[in-house]
């Protein structure tokens, strides 16, 4: 699969409510990333994210959402992603690494409301025996600082 | 207007052990609030180290009212209404960042010193034999007159009726100084950014669940039940990465959260935890407790070190963690909304694993993005909503009620008695009430 067609794939699992399948395209020491200063943060460790999470933390999250106690998805939350196409910014053959470059638009509507969010995401992929494994995906919001109601799903 | 010339009818929505719902639906009470009791309160506005350097400025809304804190030449702190005394513009629009040494306003380029004085207008000749300087206009910017540094923590009161800083606050203020003295050196910064959150709820519903150590068994059932799902089958021992170490003891039972024990004080102030909280069992750091040791002396760093309380409120706009060394501010916007921050503290010579510690723990509980907080904030919403039912028209604090707790100021109780949210009702009533004496 063409990693453009694998960021589109990884998107559509979410919006699908896929999160195990979604989960099992991070590698092993795979991390998800929502920085607090978006685009211009340099690292997930001098300032503080929106949400930096590991495998285990991820699972969590997962595990939780299929919790019928989970109270805040009662309703539940969808979403939508509007991705443009992903442009590859970097490929790296000795690591087997390829870094995308992906604009997307975001909508989680749960209820009456309806929240929508505009960034981009930078994936990094590393090629493994079985295909593309996501060693990092960074989500850099527009308005990361600023005041936010809670984000229930995955961006 | 059902309650602005009526403080019978505002006295009588706060009882012994309840409370009214228009304390929290009402749009005329949330204007007498912003115009009586956020002004005569102590409200908290920032930290010192925000604004480091002279001609540094950190600008926010405070009960409506556009102000900023300014760094001066000669390194003091004072806090300015934003507003240029010509039109009202504000005078500075980005959060935070340097003036230089003169506030310019973009308009008409009046300009003021760091401390507000007035410095130069434009055409100057033309306001010969004109009033300006006999009035608010040509006296320069307006400053918070009522202005309190607390171990670098800035505090302001709007009005000038009210008590007085320390009255104010009491004995609450040990847990500022418990999160500074957690600094060999004493002295905090904040760090790594803040995180805010927005919330379709009244402020009052957030400042009581600060103290609500009944909800985290229901309210967080789903967050706790899969940290122990995925951490099930390890060894007691095993060494817990630090977001298990932080969010596993929010499955705690109700009798961990009623020995825990909390203390009220005058004007609505508490300390939730004063046995011990869900964050007295961090992993010990011998190398820190050597630097406290040699800072404060063996038994005053032990005492500093195993007091962890989970939450001390400073009644009505902030709360503190000395560990982890987290602070929430609570900044009201509408009767139906409420702006929160969390904001990370380093600790100047102790390890930078503190500063992580608080970074994870608001990351965890306090972003947008939390699974524990998403709880609360649906139940605050949901109160929020759910309040504008018919037949009830009442908010339940029977628990744990005595009525010889009305005689006292400081009581310390047990982790679920509903006082510590009573408390904070009945200083609520006290300063909405009309005609207060003004007080140096």
């Amino acid at each position: 699969m063409a990693p453009e067609d694998f960021i589109a794939a990884e998107a559509a699992l979410l919006d699908a409510g896929r999160f195990d399948d979604w989960l099992a395209l991070f590698a092993e020491d795979g991390h998800y990333w929502v920085p607090l200063q978006g685009a211009a943060q340099a690292d997930p460790v001098s300032h503080n994210s929106i949400a930096y999470e590991d495998r285990l933390l991820l699972a969590l999250r997962i595990e939780r959402l299929k919790n019928p106690r989970a109270h805040s998805q009662h309703p539940a939350s969808h979403s939508q992603h509007v991705l443009q196409r992903s442009r590859i910014e970097r490929e790296d053959d000795g690591s087997g690494e390829v870094l995308l470059h992906t604009p997307f638009l975001y909508v989680e509507s749960r209820g009456e409301q309806q929240l929508l969010l505009a960034g981009s995401l930078r994936h990094r992929l590393v090629r493994t025996v079985a295909g593309w494994a996501i060693r990092q995906k960074r989500v850099d919001l527009l308005n990361a600082g600023r005041a936010l109601p809670a984000i229930q799903l995955f961006i | 207007m059902t309650y602005r010339d009526r403080p019978e009818a505002i006295a009588a929505l706060v009882q012994d052990d309840r409370v009214h719902r228009d304390l929290y639906l009402s749009e005329e009470l949330f204007a007498l609030e912003q115009e009586r009791f956020f002004a005569r309160t102590w409200l908290y506005v920032g930290h010192a180290s925000q604004v480091p350097t002279a001609g540094d400025f950190w600008s926010l809304e405070l009960a409506g009212r556009p102000v900023m804190m300014v760094r001066q030449a000669d390194g003091a702190l004072r806090v300015f209404y934003n507003r240029c005394a010509h039109k009202g513009s504000r005078l500075v629009s980005d959060e935070c960042g340097n003036t230089g040494k003169f506030f310019r306003c973009p308009y008409h380029a009046w300009t003021y010193k760091l401390d507000g004085a007035p410095l130069a207008i434009p055409l100057k000749s033309g306001y010969e034999g004109t009033r300006l300087k006999e009035c608010e206009s040509g006296r320069g910017l307006t400053e918070l007159k009522h202005t309190a540094v607390y171990r670098d923590f800035v505090f302001v009161r709007l009005a000038d009726e009210g008590p007085g800083f320390e009255e104010f606050f009491g004995e609450v203020l040990g847990a500022i100084d418990n999160m500074v003295d957690r600094s060999p050196e004493g002295r905090l910064t904040v760090g790594g950014g803040v995180l805010r959150n927005i919330i379709h709820c009244n402020w009052k519903m957030y400042l009581e669940n600060i103290n609500d150590t009944v909800h985290p068994m229901s309210t967080h059932e789903s967050a706790t039940q899969a940290a122990d799902a995925l951490w099930q089958g390890r060894a007691p021992d095993a060494p817990k990465p630090m977001a298990m170490e932080q969010i596993l003891p929010f499955g705690s039972g109700y009798d961990f959260f009623d020995k825990m024990g909390g203390r009220v004080f005058a004007n609505g102030h508490s300390v939730l935890g004063v046995n011990f909280s869900i964050h007295s069992n961090y992993a010990q750091l011998p190398d820190y407790e050597e630097a406290m040791r040699n800072a404060h002396g063996a038994e005053r760093a032990i005492e500093i070190l195993q007091r962890s309380p989970q939450n001390s409120v400073f009644f009505p706009s902030l709360s503190v963690k000395g560990s982890p060394q987290a602070i929430r501010v609570i900044r009201p916007l509408a009767a139906n909304l409420t702006l929160i921050e969390a904001w990370s503290f380093r600790a100047a010579g102790a390890p930078e694993l503190l500063f992580e510690r608080a970074m994870s723990y608001n990351r965890l509980v306090f972003s947008p993005m939390s699974v524990v907080a998403h709880d609360d904030v649906h139940l605050f919403e949901s109160m929020q909503q759910g309040l504008r039912a018919e037949g009830n028209e009442w908010i339940s604090l029977h628990r744990n009620f005595d009525p010889s707790e009305l005689q006292q100021s400081t009581i310390t109780t047990n982790g679920t008695n509903e006082l510590l949210m009573r408390n904070q009702f009945r200083a609520w009533a006290k300063y909405m009430a009309p005609g207060m004496e003004a007080q140096a």
